[in-house]
């Protein structure tokens, strides 16, 4: 799948007007995507890029690969429907917390059991955007972003402990304003062979007024650092924590680490690799194992009828079963 | 009994019992027995929304010529359990036969818990009439005032003697053979050659020969006691020589099968009465085989291997939208569901409506609203189909009434969905999906893979001139480029788009793709055949035509064949595509008939409304249903006859079937 030629990330942009409010978190996910794609050296004609609802979801049309803008909720049963029908392919689902936590909750449960071989990336900023600031499942509760008329009713969701729970087998958080950083993560997401999950964090600049690049950046905190910011922010391999499964017998110890970094929040937030695990079969190879040519030839190009248009489905040995011999 | 000669091979057979308890199996070998023998079959299947313990039922009609449908009298009543006999002695014909456990004789109507509350009273209300008490027995006595044969088979008896004969150390462990036992006894009854059954009995144990001895066994004791219990029944079955084969399969397996044969690659579906069969049958049978073309072509190369890939999912959004994911890679794609999954499946409708993706939903329509009556039938959602989805989104909708249409319009919805790039709705329901019975081995020759304008690759695209999804300048099927496929980028949004496919509000561009999506469905209207849209049966100017859709086909042809054995002329317009419509069939066919009937398995005569909305037809009388139970034909026969003689209002409800 890899390029002969050097793509540059701008050789993997479109000439599509981009509408996202000035100072955006999405520039910096969308930017570190066609870095990461020029790096990965990928074909833009066997890349997917799939979307759910929102500002997240423009996404795809900024980028020259093939692109589907689905519905509200609705990127991870396309994106899968792709891939599972053509498992050569490279997919990478993007989608905003609302898209992904909220309405396409049960579809994010259930991509996490089947553990297909693709990347999602959530983008996480706590509110609606394109429908001006209501509060989204990330919404911590108490917290009023300025369209809110009282501060946030709902406890908010934990993506990354959710994803642990529903099987993603690779789960990371970034933060937009790191590109080098978020852009490392997508490579590693998009490497790993399973279903990959990745948190961004990314202020919307327009309606949440509360968890800022500034507030992530702890500008806040300059007093207590003599006058230097002090980030909210931290990487987790600064700390040196390994998030890998070594052996399929560390599960239980890698997914509580992993669960007990997921919970921090407020002072410290921690971005990195949380999990990764490539013990689980990834669903393509479940699938092989009941039907041997799956990799060889998937259901995309499978040639169903023959010069003729005849159709070349043998179902002589079905209609043999059921077939009532003379008598 | 009268010396009248027996009436052969004409047989209405029943057989009853709780849920769990091998009644499906029972009435699979009983008609399959009467294949073995030559006969054709039909069977309905009848069950409650309930895993173990509510009353199923199972009717076989078998006859030497043709049946689609079945009657309303049930000519010889297999039960074992009380339940059955209390709910259907009173359909058995006065010339009938019911056989029973003479054991259960004491059993009260309020003994058994599941016989609702108003039928408890209904059958009060008979007995008393009669003079009789609230036994089993004052029912069977009821019966046999009536003139009905009583068929006493000690199922215990002959159970102890079969764990005898096979060192059966426990009876429960073979109790669930009483349902074979009612067979055994039946055919006994019947006079039917008892090899066909040994037959039967291999087929539905397929493998396991240990449990066909036994079975085999016991039933030839019930056959022998049934024969030497009623040995002058009025009804008799007989083997008759059959040269030819002939399939036995259901509904959802015709469908299955067409759908592979279709060259279906991908469908997904979330599990739901009636609806979760078809794709049960296809995971089963995902490995598939090809055939060698029909012609040697030395540039053809025949594919390594082939399959069909089955996908559970979440729920029926994620069904529909992975199905729509699986299509723009150029996978045939399909989804079934039933009427509460069809309803969240309502947004994909539309998104591949817009972005033009070929999508086929097989729609098995049950009785609504809501949960409604899950396992129970209904052509309820015509309109619904018709319109489901925000906006106005094309689609097309091809609606079967019988095995081979399924089968057939299987292959044609794919064909369909990707020469118009739109998404097809194939209409089933609950009748069909779970009838099954003989049909003549199709002839499925003529049937060809159409897949539209599918580029095979990107030669001739360029940055000058790249390619475009939703070109508008070339008619309104654009040429369609897969995911994968080199120099084709496309981009696909639910928001209106360019030709591109990126995000536009831009009026003027809205009204062309507006008008070019439209104007797939007028071609759809111009170029899909006759033979497809619409089916019509009986003389040219027929007095009386009857038009209707779907699964009452069967049982207006078989009412059909008698109101014609009759000299009455009238004919039948059975309207296959109601999207886009056929209204010229209708006005060539149904609007110049005396009397116009719309038969429609609903509470509203949705086609009827369909019909004057689409040709300012008015049908003059509505025949309707909408008690859960499939028509009959002679529940047909009777409503057609009473319109034709000036009997009836305008408006007729059926409503037998229990």
């Amino acid at each position: 799948m890899a390029l002969e030629q050097i793509l540059k990330p701008q050789d993997y942009a479109t000439d599509v007007h981009n509408d996202w409010c000035p100072g955006c978190g999405d520039f910096g996910i969308l930017r570190t995507i066609q870095m990461a794609l020029a790096e990965l050296k990928l074909d833009p004609y066997r890349v997917a890029m799939v979307s759910g609802i929102g500002c997240s979801a423009k996404t795809i049309h900024y980028i020259k690969t093939y692109g589907v803008h689905t519905l509200h909720g609705r990127v991870l049963p396309v994106a899968q429907g792709v891939k599972l029908a053509n498992p050569g392919l490279e997919v990478v689902a993007v989608g905003g917390d609302g898209d992904g936590m909220g309405i396409g909750g049960a579809h994010f449960v259930n991509a996490g059991r089947r553990n297909l071989d693709m990347l999602y990336v959530l983008f996480d900023n706590g509110v609606y955007g394109l429908t001006k600031g209501q509060a989204s499942p990330t919404l911590k509760l108490g917290v009023q972003t300025k369209s809110l008329a009282h501060p946030n009713i709902n406890e908010a969701v934990n993506p990354i402990w959710l994803a642990l729970a529903a099987g993603a087998t690779w789960v990371g958080r970034g933060y937009s304003y790191d590109v080098k950083h978020l852009k490392d993560l997508i490579i590693q997401g998009i490497r790993h062979r399973g279903y990959a999950f990745l948190d961004v964090l990314q202020p919307c600049p327009t309606y949440n007024d509360i968890n800022t690049k500034e507030w992530y950046g702890g500008e806040d905190r300059a007093e207590m650092n003599g006058g230097r910011p002090l980030p909210r922010v931290y990487k987790l391999e600064a700390e040196a924590f390994d998030p890998e499964v070594h052996d399929p017998s560390e599960i239980e110890l890698k997914a509580s680490k992993a669960l007990e970094k997921s919970l921090e929040w407020g002072d410290r937030i921690p971005i990195g690799v949380f999990y990764r695990n490539e013990h689980v079969p990834i669903y393509g190879d479940r699938i092989q194992q009941r039907i041997p040519t799956y990799y060889t030839t998937p259901p995309a190009v499978q040639t169903i009828a023959g010069p003729r248009g005849e159709p070349l489905t043998d179902l002589s040995k079905l209609l043999d079963r059921l077939t009532i011999k003379p008598s | 009994m009268t010396g009248k000669p027996p009436k052969v091979n004409d047989l209405s057979w029943m057989i009853g019992g709780p849920q769990g308890s091998g009644v499906d199996s029972s009435a699979n070998a009983f008609a399959r027995a009467c294949a073995h023998g030559g006969l054709n079959v039909f069977g309905k299947r009848e069950y409650y929304s309930n895993i173990k313990g509510e009353h199923s039922y199972f009717t076989v009609r078998a006859v030497t010529g043709t049946v689609r449908s079945h009657i309303d009298e049930t000519h010889v009543l297999a039960t074992f359990d009380a339940e059955t006999a209390f709910r259907h002695v009173r359909e058995v014909t006065d010339d009938g036969a019911i056989v029973y456990d003479p054991g259960l004789g004491k059993t009260r109507i309020s003994d058994v818990p599941t016989i609702e509350p108003r039928l408890e009273e209904e059958l009060r209300t008979y007995l008393i009439a009669r003079g009789l008490g609230e036994t089993l027995g004052d029912m069977l006595a009821s019966a046999k005032q009536r003139g009905v044969a009583l068929v006493p088979i000690p199922y215990s008896d002959l159970l102890t003697k079969v764990a005898d004969e096979f060192k059966v150390d426990a009876l429960s462990k073979i109790a669930r053979m009483v349902n074979m036992l009612a067979v055994g006894a039946s055919f006994g009854i019947l006079h039917f050659d008892f090899e066909t059954l040994v037959k039967a009995l291999d087929d539905v144990f397929r493998s396991k020969s240990g449990i066909v001895k036994m079975n085999t066994s016991a039933a030839r004791k019930a056959y022998d006691l049934g024969a030497s219990l009623a040995p002058d029944l009025a009804y008799r079955l007989e083997s008759i020589p059959r040269p030819e084969p002939r399939l036995f399969l259901s509904g959802s397996q015709a469908t299955a099968l067409g759908k592979l044969y279709g060259g279906l690659r991908v469908q997904t579906y979330y599990p739901i009465t009636p609806a979760s069969d078809e794709s049960e049958f296809l995971e089963s049978n995902e490995v598939l085989e090809l055939k060698e073309p029909e012609e040697a072509d030395s540039h053809f190369v025949k594919d390594k291997g082939a399959s069909v890939l089955v996908v559970q999912t979440e729920d029926e959004i994620s069904s529909v939208t992975m199905a729509c994911g699986a299509a723009l890679t150029g996978a045939r794609a399909a989804t079934a569901t039933s009427g509460p999954g069809f309803c969240l499946m309502m947004e994909g409708i539309g998104y591949s409506s817009i972005n033009e993706i070929p999508l086929v939903i097989t729609l098995y329509q049950r009785a609504g609203p809501s949960t409604g009556m899950p396992t129970r039938h209904e052509q309820g959602d015509l309109r619904f189909a018709l319109h489901a989805g925000h906006g106005e989104s094309p689609r097309i909708l091809l609606a079967s009434g019988d095995f081979e249409e399924m089968i057939r319009d299987a292959v044609h919805s794919l064909n369909f969905a990707e020469r118009y790039q739109m998404p097809v709705i194939h209409l089933v329901d609950k009748a069909l999906a779970n009838n099954s019975g003989t049909i003549p081995v199709p002839d499925l020759s003529d049937l060809r893979i159409d897949r539209g304008l599918l580029l095979t690759d990107g030669a001739g695209f360029s940055a000058e001139h790249p390619y475009k999804r939703f070109d508008l300048r070339n008619g309104p099927v654009s040429a369609r480029a897969v995911i994968g496929q080199h120099g084709t980028l496309f981009w696909n949004t639910g928001d209106e788009h360019d030709e591109f496919g990126h995000i536009t509000e831009d009026p003027g561009l809205r009204d062309m793709m507006m008008e070019k999506r439209d104007a797939k469905l007028q071609l759809a209207a111009k170029d899909i055949a006759d033979p497809i849209k619409f089916h019509y049966v009986g003389p040219k100017d027929a007095e009386t035509v009857i038009v209707s859709w779907g699964s009452t086909k069967g049982a207006i042809l078989d009412a059909l064949d008698r109101l014609r054995a009759e000299k009455a002329s009238v004919g039948f317009l059975q309207l296959r595509l109601l999207n886009p419509f056929p209204g010229e069939a209708v006005m060539a066919h149904l609007a110049k008939a005396k009397r116009r009937i719309d038969i429609e398995m609903n509470f509203s005569g949705q086609l009827g409304g369909l019909i004057r909305e689409r040709t300012g037809v008015d049908c003059t009388h509505h025949v309707v249903k909408y008690n859960g139970r499939p028509m009959s034909s002679s529940e047909v026969y009777d409503a057609v006859e009473r319109i034709i003689h000036g009997k009836a209002e305008k408006r007729t409800v059926l409503t037998l079937g229990a």
